[in-house]
């Protein structure tokens, strides 16, 4: 396949950033879209030409470091898809593809596609965890968890805090993956008693990251590669009105 | 230099610091002998983490919690990146809660055989024993282990075991575990007690007085060249599978860490024991950038099988019964499809070299979930393996709930890395190894479901407890010499302007494509001596190439993404050498290494425990490589041949 790309290149965070046109030729069907990608990188460098820049890793859609807008949608157009996973047979010859990075203001682009999103680390250092001392904890079986509780506790702890929600979000919110982490250690018997100190501490650190409110739009779970479950949000903000109101 | 593949014999290493007696005593004793620091102590303390997986992030976390300064590093943009997350089956532990017969004895029993005798009984058992601890802690930090409807944990079996003492969630043990390390350490940064520095390399190890004290990083966002200086230096920073260029492993592992480290005095314990990883999808092209892993849980379910006749091309439902050769179950009655990883790699590739295997270019094997399907119905299939089953058909484009799946043998785990002693400690003072980064205790072969368990069972009980003996006597270490971190820094900034000015005309990635090949060919599944001696040839006349025609666009200051991946091929191009030259001196095979002269009738691995039941401890030299070797002993389990026929 030969392929048009218009791929957005921007020299740091201050530079303004422009789409630049570029060819691919000769793609396989067979090639991830990171390939196809390296494949470009491969001849701009011999070309004396500046690569592109894009963050990417384990290549099995699990580490969760890669990501790009694709035809304004993020990750593609693919469902549950990360960008390492979405194959090349999905295109067509000829296709013009824009490809741009994740966009927020609390995503600063550093170069390229690359996005700082540091901001979720500290979303999760405000309490996105059990507090258990290494060598304290309890023999496993003394705490039975209903198989069930157990299933739903794991759907929302699947998430690979990527960002795509946030990319896709009218608002730019942080809500999807706040919203995974407090449904996920907040189902299980071991969170119970940080639970409403954890929702609260999550939610205002959210906020003051500068990530937008909210407003049930559902891009978020839309583009979410591992279908995060949308009402783990309404399950958030349960649990965070009842730990505002005490 | 040396010739290709020479080397020399130095003094063999006669103490590894574990503690005598009975065998299931040892660690007590150890933890008790340990000298303590006091908490006050402690905060004036600094340890260097690098690497945030299971190892480097649980460790991180607990040395944060017992209160010494924490720095951690990692190249990826946050520490829940790490490799670690991409593990998929299950962690092992004796828990014994199928009382199936399990026990700490026989966890430490399979380990030790299934590594084909060649890692060190005091440390298996130890890895065996706190193997229990880890499930606790994981549990207790909400890791969503799967379970029974009764509410108590569900476990399955895994290559090499007879016994279910595999934990696991769903498709993606590791994730989860990896999380609950990631978030035990950011609940440390939060509390203060640790600082992580996310897209940061290690480039070089700060050596003062004897001690690792320090390290040398790029920032790679700036550009920066920093120095952080330390009581002690942990290392965690993974294997070096990508040597291979195409791996299961992520992209970004790499062995610049502890290649650094080895040349700065650390030792290199056994380079050439690679782990082939039997079910991986086939490699479809070129292009191709990494291989991807299939669980090796499939192979509870899943039936591998190719057709008896020799360039059968039929689709595979059009082959019948009678016609197929479900060749692990007729070789290996006893284990079936469920024989250790090494056993039905080398199986794979000879029914392969046979003319039998199936997909393009005849390298891939069926596993066939036809049976499993019927027996337990779609539903309970999908529930089990739905979403690598999922991966599958994504990178395959073929839904391998009709046609089976094919898959083939790739890289996946190195058992070698830095020497250690018991305490994880290197040949270097203050520089401890953890994780897959170290040499220890899998011996020349790894049992499914142990990797994730040596991680944490190194990073939140071992070295939190063995770095503070070596601590308690901080207090009479000295300064660091401005000379050594001056020098450090030197060979840095040498190492990347070298690259920068080169600008010849071959990319990075292609010099590592062409190591990987050769590397693949000769020191692959099955080495010879002649295999060797060509790949020891190649790789120099490669690696004088790579430093007269390497083209890394661009400069040292900001994100430069080629500059970083030619530093890393610069480093594999000489580790890749010394894994040629470990695996030619060592003329027998024992798991991962299959040297094609040493094999009995059956065309099985053939050990030679008269002269080969030692470590190889590889000291770095500017004249080549001696060989330290480091004598093991098994009081416990008798060395006989493996069989699981």
């Amino acid at each position: 396949m030969n392929l048009t790309l218009k791929i957005w290149r921007q020299n740091g965070s201050s530079d303004k950033g422009r789409m630049v046109t570029y060819r691919v030729e000769d793609v396989s069907p067979d090639m991830s879209f990171l390939e196809m990608l390296d494949v470009l990188n491969e001849r701009l460098i011999l070309a004396g030409d500046d690569p592109v820049a894009f963050d990417h890793d384990c290549r099995e859609g699990i580490c969760g470091m890669c990501g790009m807008v694709i035809n304004g949608v993020a990750h593609g157009e693919q469902k549950l898809t990360t960008t390492c996973q979405l194959h090349m047979r999905h295109f067509k010859d000829g296709d013009v593809i824009t490809i741009e990075p994740w966009r927020s203001a609390a995503f600063p682009v550093i170069k390229d596609l690359v996005v700082n999103r540091s901001a979720f680390d500290r979303i999760i250092q405000a309490g996105g965890f059990i507090s258990v001392p290494t060598g304290s904890a309890p023999e496993a079986h003394s705490v039975p968890v209903p198989k069930a509780d157990a299933d739903a506790a794991f759907d929302a702890a699947t998430c690979i805090g990527c960002g795509a929600c946030v990319a896709a979000c009218p608002n730019g919110s942080a809500s999807l993956f706040t919203a995974a982490k407090i449904t996920h250690l907040g189902l299980l018997p071991q969170g119970q008693p940080e639970r409403e100190s954890r929702a609260r501490a999550m939610v205002e650190q959210m906020d003051a990251e500068g990530f937008g409110g909210c407003t049930n739009t559902g891009e978020c779970t839309a583009v979410c590669p591992k279908g995060i479950p949308f009402d783990t949000i309404a399950r958030m903000n349960a649990d965070y009105l009842k730990a505002a109101s005490k | 230099m040396s010739l290709p593949g020479t080397y020399r014999v130095g003094e063999p290493i006669r103490d590894t610091k574990a503690p005598e007696g009975p065998i299931e005593d040892r660690w007590d004793k150890r933890r008790f002998q340990a000298k303590l620091v006091n908490p006050v102590n402690k905060r004036k303390l600094t340890v260097i983490v690098v690497g945030t997986g299971l190892a480097g992030g649980s460790a991180a976390a607990t040395l944060g919690e017992l209160g010494y300064k924490v720095k951690s590093f990692c190249y990826q943009d946050s520490p829940r990146r790490a490799h670690s997350i991409a593990a998929q089956g299950g962690i092992n532990a004796a828990k014994n809660y199928r009382g199936d017969g399990d026990s700490i004895y026989r966890l430490f029993y399979d380990t030790v055989k299934g590594g084909d005798y060649r890692a060190r009984e005091s440390n298996v058992y130890r890895l065996a024993q706190v193997s229990v601890n880890i499930i606790d802690q994981a549990v207790a930090q909400g890791v969503p282990f799967a379970r029974e409807y009764g509410g108590l944990l569900d476990t399955r079996s895994f290559g090499g075991t007879q016994v279910s003492r595999t934990f696991y969630a769903r498709g993606q043990t590791g994730q989860q575990l990896l999380l609950g390390a990631y978030q035990a350490l950011e609940r440390q940064v939060a509390a203060g007690n640790v600082e992580v520095h996310t897209r940061h390399e290690m480039l070089e190890l700060i050596v003062s007085g004897g001690r690792a004290r320090g390290i040398v990083v790029r920032d790679m966002v700036t550009g920066e060249i920093e120095t952080h200086l330390a009581d002690a230096v942990v290392l965690a920073s993974g294997g070096y599978g990508n040597v291979f260029f195409l791996s299961t492993n992520a992209k970004g592992c790499n062995t610049t860490a502890i290649w650094r480290a080895h040349k700065k005095g650390a030792y290199f314990g056994n380079p050439c024991y690679t782990q082939i990883h039997p079910t991986c999808i086939p490699q479809s092209g070129d292009h191709q950038s990494k291989l991807t892993l299939m669980s090796e849980s499939l192979r509870n379910d899943g039936r591998v099988w190719v057709p008896k006749r020799k360039g059968d091309d039929r689709a595979p439902g059009d082959i019948p019964e009678g016609e197929r050769d479900y060749y692990l179950e007729r070789i290996y009655p006893a284990f079936g499809n469920l024989v250790p990883r090494d056993i039905a790699s080398r199986a794979a590739k000879n029914v392969c070299d046979e003319g039998r295997g199936v997909g393009p270019g005849g390298l891939g094997v069926y596993l066939d979930f036809a049976d499993a399907i019927r027996r337990m119905g779609r539903d309970a299939v999908e529930k089990k393996y739905g979403n690598l089953f999922e991966m599958y058909e994504r990178i395959t484009g073929e839904n391998p709930y009709e046609v089976p799946m094919r898959i083939y043998p790739a890289v996946h785990y190195t058992m070698g890395g830095l020497w250690v002693d018991y305490d994880l400690q290197s040949t270097i003072p203050g520089l401890f190894v953890i994780g897959e980064a170290n040499f220890s205790d899998h011996g020349a072969n790894r049992l499914g479901a142990s990797a994730l368990m040596q991680g944490l069972a190194d990073g939140y009980f071992v070295l939190p407890t063995t770095i503070g003996d070596y601590l308690a006597g901080a207090g009479s270490f000295g300064p660091v010499e401005e000379g050594d971190v001056a020098e450090a820094r030197k060979a840095v900034q040498d190492k990347i302007d070298k690259l920068l000015s080169v600008n010849g005309d071959r990319t990075a990635d292609s010099y590592h494509r062409e190591l990987g090949r050769i590397m693949w060919d000769y020191c692959g599944m099955e080495r010879t001596e002649e295999s060797l001696r060509k790949a020891l040839e190649r790789i120099p006349e490669l690696r004088e190439e790579f430093w007269n025609n390497v083209k890394v666009p661009g400069d040292a200051e900001g994100l430069n993404q080629a500059l970083e991946r030619a530093g890393r091929v610069a480093d594999f191009l000489e580790l890749a050498e010394l894994m040629c030259i470990d695996a030619l001196h060592r003329t027998e095979s024992c798991g991962g290494h299959f040297r094609a002269e040493s094999q009995d009738a059956d065309g099985e691995a053939l050990r030679d425990d008269e002269n080969f039941a030692y470590v190889a401890a590889w000291e770095w030299t500017p004249d080549g490589p001696v060989l330290h070797k480091e004598e093991l002993n098994y009081e416990y389990v008798k060395m006989t041949q493996r069989s699981y026929k």
